[in-house]
């Protein structure tokens, strides 16, 4: 008689689980670190998504729970991440941010056959390896360089062009990318470099594109460095327009760069919270006193697209399944009609070049130039 | 021209920070015989001391900068002051008599502890002081001219007003004497009725002193830091130490000079990329035909 009760409860226990089923979506980027500030964007944008979702009764009946994932936007510890969210059982990931980052945790995730789509990283190499299950939410390097090199040749007729990097995978990659394009305009830069991350002191490097005359310094970067080199630049009265990626996306930045940030140009996605389907995401966020600036709603984005493939695919962990599915289908999201094409980027990417300047309140802010 | 010396001003003023943080190496390695890898975390604490003292300053009302900085400075140098009496309490005397490697260990030990604490305490993200002053003396035609901004010129004059300080304290007044004494054999001092304990623990809170007017100088100039600094500093001024000769004051100095021009120098005219290669290629060249160090005397056995 025990035993049966035994049994009895066991299997019932086992019936609670299933019916409380969760599904695990990993969150990597950088928790802490230097670039924390995107992993709290992706983080929250996220975490909202998928409230959103759950709200709404999840995914098949089953609720999304979030397990972030903290890289420091370091290679080794992204695969360490990643070998922790498989062993946890996730049924996909959004992530990593730093392109150096998400192309070694891809292995892992195309090894154990998860799907990972990152939201941020930009490098061509991330969806160039014939990874069957790795996405992108996000433009790629070739073509944020295509932009701006195009811009830099046409818009700002520049005769004298730096091009300088901080010899990361995302940085160097987007450097060269804005390189190729430059060239193909019939623009020979007078100066190719890359500067170290971590490095405070880039007042011989600016001294030396002094020497130059450079009329546009070029970096592919990320915000501290990028904010140092144009404050240096400032502060040593060269007159060069700063122009760089998407990497200087950041409050931060002008924290850093100070005066010199007014007229630093970049290249970004086309504003995700100007567009109309992303109100009312972009009034939740504000009402919780949040700005989802950058790759917040990108964040969001992606959690949409892994939703509603899992929705289509009865909750499978399979990752090429998963991934046939998202080839061949398009989602509605907060960013309006996505379609990925065959090597898992966007089928239409959306990069304009912004300013940044002072605002009313004193502020600084980028506008995209029209 | 121009240019070039204007790449001589970015290296003397890079060489002095670099000055400033080896001496807290050189002076402890010389006393005790080990290596403080917790020197550059005290330094980047420094930094964050600045920054909050500053921020305080303008909260309590005080509007004029330079009161505000020497405030500042007074407050910054007395803390992180004890952050090095401190570190050397906790970490280095227990362990004094024992092995060799045993303080080394509890040294890196102590920067992992000061770095997370730092990280835990004020966030990883990378923090920013906004430019406070923006004054320049210009030379040359406006297209082609060499520059010091005001801020650089006070680096090179504080570097050289601590490094005279530092030269009296050590040669000139009792405590200096007792230093001295102490670094030639601890075990004679001892008996000489000097309180080598207290000797080796002011050193250590003058080399933080050093780090801490380092880091509010770089804070003041690049405005940019976070609980990681203190790394890339740290191992940078170490090298400058031992490229001066370990041990030796004014070879920290010069050894931070030199490292400090040749990094600007072969950024500015050959290459940013292999500019850390250039300088440790340079530091092994020089410890192959004088392992001591520039300015080093080799170890005397004592009997």
């Amino acid at each position: 008689m025990g035993a049966l009760v035994g049994v009895v409860f066991a299997l019932s226990m086992i019936q609670g689980a299933a019916m409380a089923a969760t599904i695990k979506i990993g969150v990597a980027g950088p928790i802490t670190g230097p670039y924390a500030k995107f992993g709290e964007q992706l983080t929250r944008g996220a975490k909202a998504a998928a409230d959103a979702i759950n709200k709404a009764g999840g995914i098949n009946g089953d609720m999304i729970e979030i397990i972030p994932g903290d890289d420091a936007c370091d290679p080794k510890q992204a695969r360490a991440v990643a070998n922790r969210l498989v062993n946890a059982g996730v049924h996909a990931v959004a992530g990593h941010f730093c392109s150096s980052s998400t192309i070694p945790a891809s292995e892992v995730y195309d090894e154990a056959n998860v799907l990972m789509i990152t939201p941020a990283s930009t490098n061509p190499q991330v969806t160039e390896r014939g990874l069957a299950a790795v996405f992108r939410t996000c433009g790629r390097d070739d073509q944020q360089g295509d932009v701006a090199g195009d811009f830099i040749a046409r818009k700002l007729g520049a005769k004298r062009v730096a091009v300088i990097h901080d010899k990361d995978t995302y940085g160097q990659g987007l450097a060269d990318a804005t390189k190729f394009r430059l060239n193909k305009n019939g623009i020979k830069e007078v100066l190719y470099e890359g500067v170290t991350r971590g490095d405070k002191d880039f007042n011989s490097l600016v001294t030396k594109m002094k020497g130059l005359k450079v009329d546009v310094i070029y970096f592919g970067g990320l915000h501290v460095e990028a904010g140092l080199i144009a404050r240096q630049s400032y502060e040593q009265g060269l007159k060069a327009t700063f122009i760089s990626g998407d990497g200087i996306v950041s409050e931060e930045f002008p924290a850093i760069a100070g005066p010199a940030t007014e007229g630093v140009l970049m290249s970004f996605g086309a504003d995700p919270r100007k567009i109309s389907s992303a109100q009312s995401a972009v009034k939740m966020f504000r009402s919780e006193g949040y700005e989802p600036e950058a790759y917040t709603l990108y964040s969001y984005t992606t959690i949409q697209v892994i939703a509603e493939a899992l929705r289509a695919n009865r909750n499978s962990k399979d990752g090429a399944k998963l991934a046939k599915y998202i080839k061949s289908n398009s989602f509605n999201t907060v960013m309006g009609k996505k379609e990925f094409d065959s090597k898992g980027d966007l089928k239409v990417s959306d990069y304009v070049v912004y300013r940044w300047s002072k605002g009313a309140g004193g502020k600084y802010d980028y506008k995209e130039i029209p | 021209m121009y240019i070039l010396a204007q790449q001589l001003i970015n290296g003397i003023i890079l060489g002095s920070i670099y000055g400033l943080i080896a001496i807290g190496y050189t002076m402890v390695y010389g006393i005790i015989g080990m290596i403080n890898f917790a020197h550059g975390e005290v330094y980047m604490i420094s930094a964050y001391l600045f920054a909050i003292f500053l921020a305080l300053a303008s909260i309590f009302g005080i509007t004029s900068l330079p009161v505000a900085l020497l405030i500042t400075l007074v407050l910054t140098l007395i803390i992180t002051g004890m952050y090095g009496f401190v570190v050397e309490r906790i970490a280095y005397r227990p362990l004094r008599g024992s092995s060799r490697l045993a303080p080394l260990i509890s040294a890196i030990g102590m920067s992992l502890v000061l770095q997370n604490y730092v990280q835990i305490a004020q966030g990883a993200k990378d923090q920013a002081l906004p430019p406070l002053y923006s004054g320049v003396i210009r030379v040359g035609p406006p297209d082609n001219f060499m520059q010091i901004t005001h801020i650089q010129l006070m680096i090179i004059m504080v570097t050289v007003v601590s490094m005279v300080a530092l030269h009296l304290l050590i040669n000139h007044t009792a405590l200096g004497r007792a230093c001295r004494a102490t670094q030639q054999d601890r075990t004679m001092a001892n008996l000489l009725g000097i309180n080598t304990d207290r000797t080796i623990s002011l050193t250590f809170v003058i080399g933080a002193s050093m780090a801490a007017v380092a880091g509010m100088l770089i804070t003041f100039n690049f405005g940019s830091f976070n609980y990681f600094i203190g790394f890339v500093a740290g191992i940078k001024a170490f090298t400058a130490a031992v490229l001066g000769g370990i041990g030796s004051i004014p070879g920290a100095m010069l050894g931070g000079i030199i490292l400090g021009m040749s990094e600007s120098l072969f950024a500015g005219f050959v290459n940013t990329d292999y500019k850390d290669v250039f300088t440790f290629s340079l530091l092994v060249a020089v410890l192959i035909f004088k392992p001591t160090g520039i300015l080093g005397q080799p170890e005397v056995e004592k009997i």
